[in-house]
């Protein structure tokens, strides 16, 4: 019997094109510049991943906190590093990781649904747009550097949009037989959307090969990114999704596993690109804070401001990027959460066209079209 | 127009091979109301809550026993060093309950596989998995292990006919929801135990908003209904006290409940429970006890944004992703002008030209396309030894969404490249377990007769095999949508 790998790596030439359409050209050359979205679902406490431990109020405000924080690893006179992300700290010794705190998208109230289209369509309010910004960023990218994969089972809303993407998700169901593909790839042609699918999807499958990991397995997904981003036709951009991370109780060991989690993706990530993850930016965002102040359920309730990374081999990093407002309860966001004094989009902005070479306002315009977002610069090399 | 097949499809859940397609469909339709059967056999079949309940209740008790013991042995050793024998002990009876939860939550999924299998009102057994998405728990969050499923059979089946108000009060007080949204340890700060409590900061007890925000913002008024956050928190303290008996962990709860009650039933501690008047969305509430939850969540079922949040996610779930307003509209008055009679507001529904268009307006989530798939083939059951494994390889695990929210209603997280894929390699185990010798034309003909296209036909006429053609049918674009 015909190997269904190979035979899928023979028949695909002809899908390899129709999966990621051509794009226009803009001015700039093709690079082999990488991107990494990771999207933290259910409201990461940004207080807990970067601990503002120099913080005058910080021990009175989180007192139930107080063991993880004495255990987190040292970053400058004011922040430490959740214990759990030891990987980051060396990337951070290392000056590739930047960590900006104090951080929200232009959303103010506190639903996780509004708050996550809102990160993931790039508009000022939930709903006004409906693509999502990755998708969006696409259309700035020449040829080879547009090609976007979400590693999931379905496509989250930040990659969705009017630009071919894929996604792909390890699958241990049977594999069906090579004549019933084909059959089925050709069913499908009368059906515009479910043959754009079909092809996008038998392309990953076979560049996937046999790095068939489990979505559960942190550092195999992480090892599995690498693996469909390394060598000239992978992908450029991959999003992948996180959660777990709406800790309204008991959330010492539920973020404790959560971030041991993130700390390992992210390893396993840097470890399988090698020496592309020298061009290679990696941001973990997610859609707002958490209350300072703990519940009476040992968790905490959903909050603003929080904090946001960026990571790889471009990143000017080795610092926290922050205006701190201060967590005395006069300096917080409604008398309860972190006051939000840095801009998501400003951040992603600036990163991304720093990271692609695009012009920084033109790359604000087409993401974040709405917000007025006025890119950081210096964040990334160019 | 109403067509028979678009009522069996888009309203029901996809014919059966030795089902004729019905003559009138609306009639077809507005004749299940009376035929439904809330318990039908296969729930009936199914581990109920008692069973569930004696068990935990059971295991929990013997647990206590256990740590009690294991405490005062560690008080007479006054060095204080652990039994590491009896830590064992306990560990192993938790992983013993965790275990039967789980075969608790299989037999719950593979008997509500069953029920829409073989059911012959499959108009409202959709409605029913609308509506617990609706009401959506996950039991990612372990504490609902055992209950999830007891939810939907419980709570939602009972009241899909009837007021949407029973069944939101029938939702809210079930254990499987308080546990999700984590309202039995909520304490009132003013509550007697609340203030005795007092300022001892390390306590990590008090207020906790979750299920109060979730109920406003997901199950009634919508996201933009018109609350704000002293709605929420002032919803949060009327709903304080609402627990469940039984609790495991917090025995800091369970001393202010009675010891015979059933573990896992809804209690009320008027302990735990903020005194006072609370003004939510305008209105006062100057109930002593549960009843002022109760209170408010009857508002909230009357209210003209819960009528309007509810008439929008039918009208999507029936009339496409983006659902004319004028449907929506026409649900919402339905909704409003019978008291939230929902068999009103289907009545409408079925009534109305948007539900019936041409054109497919929806693609099948996993479940809907495993359920229809299983159902052409003449299943009554699923054939494998994993369920749960089976739709989370799917992409929709049962009650596991993740999520208060449940799963989307749009085609953008389930027409995706790899859902497709999945779709086909599941197809072709089902034909390969079920190779019956069924003629696919056939069957691809009686399901949907005048609306197979050509291609359709004849790529399954072409086939290499029966197995094959019947494949070919279940991943058809005709078999995709809805």
């Amino acid at each position: 019997m015909i190997d269904r790998r190979r035979f899928l790596s023979h028949s695909i030439a002809g899908g390899a094109t129709l999966a990621f359409a051509p794009q226009l050209a803009w001015a700039r050359a093709e690079t082999d510049r990488k991107l990494v979205v990771i999207v933290q679902r259910g409201a990461a406490d940004g207080l807990a991943t970067v601990i503002p431990e120099g913080d005058p109020q910080f021990a009175s405000q989180r007192r139930i906190f107080a063991e993880e924080a004495d255990a987190a690893l040292p970053l400058d006179g004011m922040f430490r590093l959740h214990p759990a992300l030891e990987r980051l700290k060396t990337f951070y010794d290392g000056g590739e990781a930047l960590f900006a705190h104090a951080i929200a998208s232009p959303y103010r109230e506190r639903s996780h649904f509004d708050g996550q289209n809102v990160l993931e369509t790039g508009g000022a309010e939930p709903f006004e747009l409906r693509d999502g910004w990755l998708n969006r960023l696409l259309t700035l990218l020449p040829g080879r550097d547009s090609r976007a994969l979400a590693l999931a089972v379905t496509v989250p809303l930040i990659l969705r949009g009017d630009n071919r993407v894929g996604n792909y998700a390890p699958s241990v169901l049977p594999d069906a037989n090579e004549d019933l593909l084909m059959r089925v790839g050709r069913l499908y042609d009368a059906d515009p959307e479910l043959h754009a699918l079909w092809n996008a999807a038998m392309d990953t499958e076979a560049r996937a090969g046999e790095t068939a990991a489990r979505r559960s397995n942190p550092a195999s997904l992480g090892a599995l990114a690498a693996r469909l981003m390394t060598g000239a036709d992978g992908a450029r951009i991959v999003t992948i999704d996180t959660d777990g991370w709406d800790t309204h109780a008991n959330q010492t060991g539920r973020l404790r596993r959560e971030l041991t989690g993130l700390n390992a993706m992210i390893g396993a990530l840097r470890d399988g690109l090698g020496d592309e993850w020298r061009d290679t930016l990696v941001v973990v965002a997610t859609e707002f804070g958490r209350t300072v102040a703990p519940n009476g359920t040992g968790g905490t309730d959903h909050g603003t401001g929080s904090a946001a990374m960026l990571l790889g081999g471009t990143v000017v990093g080795g610092r926290v990027h922050a205006d701190w407002p201060g967590l005395a309860t006069a300096q917080l966001y409604e008398g309860r959460d972190l006051r939000p004094t840095l801009s998501m989009d400003a951040l992603v902005a600036g990163a991304v066209a720093a990271h692609f070479g695009i012009e920084p306002q033109r790359a604000a315009r087409v993401l974040f079209p709405d917000t007025n977002a006025r890119p950081i610069e210096g964040l990334v090399r160019a | 127009m109403p067509n028979s097949v678009i009522a069996v499809n888009r309203f029901g859940l996809g014919g059966r091979p030795d089902d004729r397609l019905p003559g009138d469909p609306e009639r077809w339709l507005l004749d299940q109301f009376a035929r439904y059967d809330p318990v039908s056999a296969p729930i009936a079949a199914a581990p109920r809550h008692r069973d569930v309940m004696r068990y935990f209740g059971e295991s929990t008790g013997e647990f206590l026993v256990e740590s009690e013991r294991i405490r005062e042995i560690n008080l007479a050793a006054r060095d204080g060093e652990a039994m590491p024998a009896m830590d064992d002990r306990r560990a192993e009876m938790r992983r013993a309950m965790l275990r039967q939860g789980r075969d608790f939550h299989e037999a719950h999924i593979a008997a509500r596989v069953a029920s829409a299998l073989t059911s012959t009102t499959p108009f409202i057994e959709r409605l029913v998995h609308f509506w617990a998405n609706h009401f959506a728990v996950s039991i990612d969050k372990r504490e609902t292990l055992g209950y999830a499923g007891l939810l939907e059979f419980d709570a939602i089946r009972p009241h899909v006919l009837g007021r949407f108000e029973d069944m939101l009060l029938a939702v809210e007080q079930h254990p499987a929801m308080l546990l999700y949204l984590d309202q039995p340890t909520s304490i009132g700060p003013a509550s007697e135990f609340g203030a005795r409590l007092g300022n001892r900061p390390r306590r990590t007890l008090g207020l906790n908003e979750n299920l109060a925000r979730e109920v406003l913002e997901l199950h009634t008024l919508g996201v933009d209904g018109g609350y704000d956050q002293t709605d929420v928190t002032e919803f949060a303290r009327a709903l304080t006290g609402w627990t469940v008996n039984g609790l495991m962990r917090q025995r800091y709860i369970t001393r202010f409940l009675s010891p015979d009650a059933a573990p896992g039933s809804f209690a009320f501690a008027p302990e735990l429970h903020e005194p006072g008047v609370r003004r939510i969305m305008g209105q006062s509430y100057d109930q002593a006890d549960a009843a002022q939850a109760r209170a408010v969540l009857r508002d909230l079922a009357r209210h003209p944004s819960s009528a309007r949040h509810l008439a929008t996610k039918l009208a999507r779930h029936f009339a496409g992703d983006e659902p004319p307003p004028a449907l929506i509209d026409r649900l919402a008055s339905a909704y409003r002008s019978n008291d939230g009679d929902l068999s009103a507001v289907y009545r409408a529904l079925i009534a109305s030209p948007e539900a019936w268009v041409e054109q497919p307006v929806k693609f099948k989530t996993p479940w809907e396309w495993q359920v229809s798939a299983s159902r052409a083939l003449g299943q009554d059951a699923l054939p494998d030894t994993n369920v749960t494994r089976l739709f989370t390889q799917l992409g929709q695990p049962v009650w596991e969404s993740g999520s208060p929210a449940g799963y989307d209603d749009l085609a953008g997280p389930w027409a995706v490249p790899d859902a497709l894929v999945r779709r086909v390699e599941r197809a072709g185990a089902m034909v390969r377990a079920a190779a019956d010798g069924r003629d696919p034309r056939q069957l691809a003909e009686a399901l949907f007769a005048d609306r197979l296209s050509t291609a359709t036909a004849q790529t399954i006429a072409q086939a290499e095999s029966n197995g094959q053609g019947l494949a070919l049918l279940l991943v058809s674009p005709e078999f995709q949508r809805r």
